[in-house]
């Protein structure tokens, strides 16, 4: 008989890494998500990273069927889901086996007794029941029979299946983990009013059931203290909770109104990008023409022929993707039109790892066409700031009249983190190049403009501005085919060239911390948040550690080099076997890099980079 | 449309020399689009060729509007996005056999099923004359090319079956010698509403010189094509003396005057049925081969369906501004 009693003793943390774990049909993702929002409008900075498998409802109970949602807040600054688990929640044998070794020892786990039967410890392999083996002795196991528990909360609600019934003990789960970190339950039930307005009756089993399991843990001794985490010092202003893909979404909404355009997005499902496609489709509001077409190859050709009749197009897509679309983004080149390409990279080669995360479609970004075929290549670094990322490759195209290809990875992609929420009018201009008026006659298609080297865009429509276009090698000044051989070089030249002076309409490149010093640590795109986390622990203890990180990447800032000057070592850390490396070892001949990579599908932890880091600076 | 957008034919002559071999039907099909274009009511700004690769695709370099010569295959989804970026503009597709069928078969198909007012004009010529003569999915079995030297085992599609297949709404067939029909079709083609298919026979005087000859020679193609025309009987021959009736699941020829056979017991053509088993039996006749419009069946475009879902979406949405979408929902303070 459990008997009331008040909190016990309140422990206060700075953070606290959480994982939620279970069978990939248990909802892990939906507890995780409403644990990191509360956490957020609470005040805490967060950061989360939901780890899941490719199958949709994998074989239940089996190891690979195993979905997990991790998410770290604190009342300090957040920039990764952390590393070692303060908590583990966990609902099946198999999801115990898969995640153990990231709790840390003596801390907690949350289990769900009710799961561990024979036929699931058989799936899970195990020879034993670790709940009876003594193999957690190291830990403070809560054993908690939850489906039990869950179902007895929800005997007297009528007309509920069983199946509805068994779906609700992740809210038990939840209900008992907001008890510990001492959260409000209200934002969650209002969810549930939201979610299940047409359900009334899941919606108030999933109430009642999310009060049954915060009430339980309240009044159980097994928990013996709860938590604090104050809320972070985060700059005043509105906040939301808002994932990589959203952000995309949202950035090239915001530069669609800037500039003035429509929006055309031409587009295939493919993991981790699709939810840039689910987002966009929503939005006829705004008169967003987002097309699922037959396949990657005419997502990027419709956008090519949007492009052509005046609307800011976007084509979004995944590594194997991007190598479908590769010709035709050699098409969107040589035509000089706008375009941007969104390539959320996964784990490769091939079909790869496709829910997983990894850095090695740069090259692809990079060099992935036939022929001379340059691209300004950037990559956002952290959930939120997709969105600057994708206004700013919108205003690139726009204005430099060439394709902008913009890498985000799975792990930012899916990954939230609270965003400072950007107005329009914060956002800087954006201009294009459509011609509105003027003479035809002293008009040429590929005429450019002085400094950009940027052409003019004549959409059809526009009357005595006929023109073809094509993609054969054309004439330097009127467009026309033209195979006369130093025409080609000239061509070949100046586009690269129109590249390279994208330089002048980006800023410098920053290192964080050190401006010099013994260690450079150079990253790019979404290892933002590790490579941050580790170079500001070097920092704490003493040593004297820059961090660049890239997110221009062709062309790359100016002064580069001259950053990289000023320390006596550099480090390039990379999900992939050195790409960015093997990029600036080319360019920047006079300069020694060290590489750290890790391709294993998972993001760089940022105890493996301070422990490599020190071995570099004794 | 106003006097000073009335057009000649000139008018849609590109400054660009024409670059096809002499002889070849190219010729005949850009004269009878330059000829058409004038007659169509549309501004000369508002029309958009665009072309894949191969002879045929050089087309629009040639036409004095908007245009584009892409990439291999991919024209009807290029097409596709100029047209809802755009939809008050007239789109125009030149493709070929190679083009459509074999490279860019998924998009033919899928640019059929999804019905965009788009306007496609097949140039079949049954090989592969930019790469120099290789067999092409319209090649005949037993064909003699550079890839089939002892004759194709790979048997051919029929484009106009396969658009049937694909939901094609429009369907015409035209000799690559009849420029006058031929400039005839390309109006109609503009007028309906919805994605139209027009396979022209075309010669190919250097790799399959007299392909069609014997469906299309001056002398023999009155008695070997049956052009159809809406609402009228099914009559063809030099004399006007045969035409086509129903005998069981069967198009059967049957001679006026013969077996008591008179007009009216001929079949009347009506382009306008939805239900297209008719104009499949057409499309496959082999004798007479069947030109003019077969399939003509308008309903909704895509974009005219997209339109009106934006238009509905837009007058019930809280949102008119990114920032009412960005400020809205779970928002907090700090």
């Amino acid at each position: 008989m459990i008997t009331a009693k008040t909190k016990n003793k309140q422990e206060i943390l700075e953070a606290v890494v959480i994982r939620f774990v279970g069978d990939s049909g248990d909802g892990m993702q939906l507890t995780g998500t409403q644990f990191s929002d509360t956490s957020a409008m609470f005040g805490n900075d967060i950061a989360t990273f939901p780890n899941y498998p490719a199958e949709i409802r994998a074989p239940q109970g089996s190891l690979y069927g195993v979905s997990g949602f991790q998410v770290h807040i604190g009342s300090i600054e957040i920039s990764t889901p952390g590393e070692d688990l303060d908590l583990l929640v966990c609902m099946n044998p198999a999801a115990l086996k898969t995640n153990l070794n990231a709790l840390k020892a003596g801390h907690t786990i949350i289990i769900d007794t009710d799961s561990f039967t024979k036929k699931n410890l058989e799936k899970a392999l195990y020879a034993s029941n670790p709940l009876e083996d003594g193999s957690l002795n190291n830990y403070r196991v809560i054993e908690i029979a939850m489906t039990s528990l869950t179902k007895e909360a929800l005997k007297d609600i009528e007309g509920l299946d069983n199946k509805s019934i068994t779906r609700s003990k992740n809210m038990f789960a939840l209900g008992m983990v907001y008890w510990m970190y001492d959260r409000d339950m209200n934002h969650t039930l209002e969810f549930f009013q939201q979610k299940f307005k047409t359900k009334p009756l899941i919606a108030e089993a999933n109430s009642k059931v999310l009060k049954t399991g915060y009430y339980f843990a309240e009044t159980l001794e097994l928990i013996p203290n709860s938590y604090t985490i104050s809320p972070s010092k985060m700059p005043k202003g509105t906040y939301r909770i808002i994932n990589g893909n959203t952000a995309t979404a949202w950035g090239l909404l915001a530069a669609t109104e800037k500039c003035g355009l429509e929006l055309f997005l031409g587009s295939y499902p493919i993991t981790p990008a699709s939810d840039i496609l689910h987002e966009l489709v929503k939005h006829k509001h705004f008169g967003v023409k987002a097309f699922q077409a037959e396949d990657e190859i005419a997502g990027i050709t419709s956008s090519i022929g949007a492009s052509f009749a005046g609307d800011l197009a976007i084509t979004t897509t995944s590594g194997p993707g991007l190598a479908l679309k590769g010709e035709a983004v050699g098409l969107a080149m040589i035509l000089e039109l706008p375009l941007v390409i969104v390539n959320v990279q996964r784990g490769g080669p091939s079909t790869g790892l496709p829910t997983k995360t990894e850095q090695s479609d740069l090259l692809q970004a990079m060099y992935g066409r036939n022929g001379e075929s340059p691209l300004i290549v950037i990559a956002a670094s952290t959930p939120a700031d997709c969105f600057d990322w994708a206004y700013e490759a919108a205003r690139l195209t726009l204005e430099h009249m060439t394709p902008v290809l913009l890498l985000t990875d799975g792990y930012i992609a899916n990954g939230s983190e609270p965003w400072k929420i950007k107005s329009i009018n914060d956002m800087p201009p954006i201009s294009h190049k459509q011609i509105s008026g003027g003479d035809p006659e002293k008009w040429n298609v590929y005429d450019r403009d002085a400094v950009t080297l940027a052409r003019e865009w004549a959409i059809p429509g526009t009357k005595g501005f006929e023109h073809r276009v094509g993609g054969l090698e054309k004439d330097k000044i009127t467009g026309n085919v033209s195979y006369i051989p130093e025409n080609h070089e000239y061509m070949t030249h100046i586009r690269a060239e129109k590249v390279e002076r994208v330089q002048n309409s980006i800023p410098d490149l920053k290192s964080d911390f050190n401006d010099e010093g013994d260690l450079l640590v150079v990253g790019w795109g979404g290892t933002f948040g590790s490579i941050h986390s580790a170079t500001k622990k070097l920092n704490e203890e003493g040593f004297k550690v820059g961090h660049v990180h890239f997110n221009y990447i062709n062309p790359f800032p100016k002064n580069t080099e001259a950053v990289f000057l000023k320390f006596k070592k550099i480090i390039v850390c990379e999900l992939n076997t050195g790409q960015l490396v093997s990029i600036l070892r080319a360019k920047f001949t006079n300069i020694e890099f060290s590489q750290y990579n890790k391709i294993q599908g998972l993001p760089f932890g940022a105890s493996e980079l301070t422990q490599k880091f020190k071995t570099l600076i004794k | 449309m106003t006097e000073a957008t009335k057009y000649t034919f000139k008018d849609f002559a590109s400054d660009q020399e024409v670059r096809w071999c002499p002889g070849c039907d190219d010729y005949v099909i850009l004269r009878a689009m330059q000829k058409a274009l004038p007659e169509m009511g549309v501004k000369r700004e508002d029309v958009v060729f665009i072309s894949g690769i191969g002879c045929s695709s050089r087309f629009p370099y040639y036409i004095d509007s908007y245009g584009m010569h892409s990439i291999h295959g991919r024209a009807p989804a290029i097409a596709s996005g100029v047209k809802l970026a755009n939809p008050d503009l007239s789109v125009w597709v030149i493709t070929g056999d190679g083009d459509s069928l074999a490279i860019g078969g998924n998009h033919f198909i899928h640019v059929l099923r999804r019905n965009l007012d788009l306007n496609i004009i097949l140039f079949n010529n049954e090989i592969y004359g930019l790469t120099k003569g290789q067999f092409s999915p319209t090649s005949l079995i037993g064909q003699k090319t550079k890839t089939s030297p002892y004759g194709n085992t790979q048997p051919p599609f029929s484009p106009g079956e396969l658009a049937l297949g694909a939901q094609a709404r429009f369907f015409a067939r035209i000799g690559g010698n009849t420029p006058k029909e031929m400039t005839q079709l390309f109006i109609e083609s503009e007028k309906f509403k919805g994605t139209s298919l027009i396979e022209v026979l075309q010669n190919c005087p250097i790799f399959n010189d007299g392909c069609f000859k014997d469906i299309t020679d001056k002398a023999v193609r009155a008695d070997r094509q049956i052009h159809l025309e809406h609402d009228k009987p099914m009559i063809f021959g030099k004399e006007r003396d045969k035409g086509l009736v129903l005998n069981g699941l069967k198009l059967e020829v049957v001679t006026i005057g013969e077996n008591n056979v008179t007009e009216n017991d001929l079949l009347i053509h009506d382009a306008k049925d939805p239900d297209s088993t008719l104009h499949s039996m057409l499309v496959r006749l082999e004798y007479p081969v069947a030109t003019g419009i077969i399939r003509a069946v308008e309903e909704l475009t895509f974009e005219a369906r997209e339109e009106a879902l934006t238009n509905e979406v837009k007058a019930n949405s809280k949102f008119n501004k990114v920032d009412d979408l960005f400020f809205s929902g779970e928002t907090y303070e700090v």
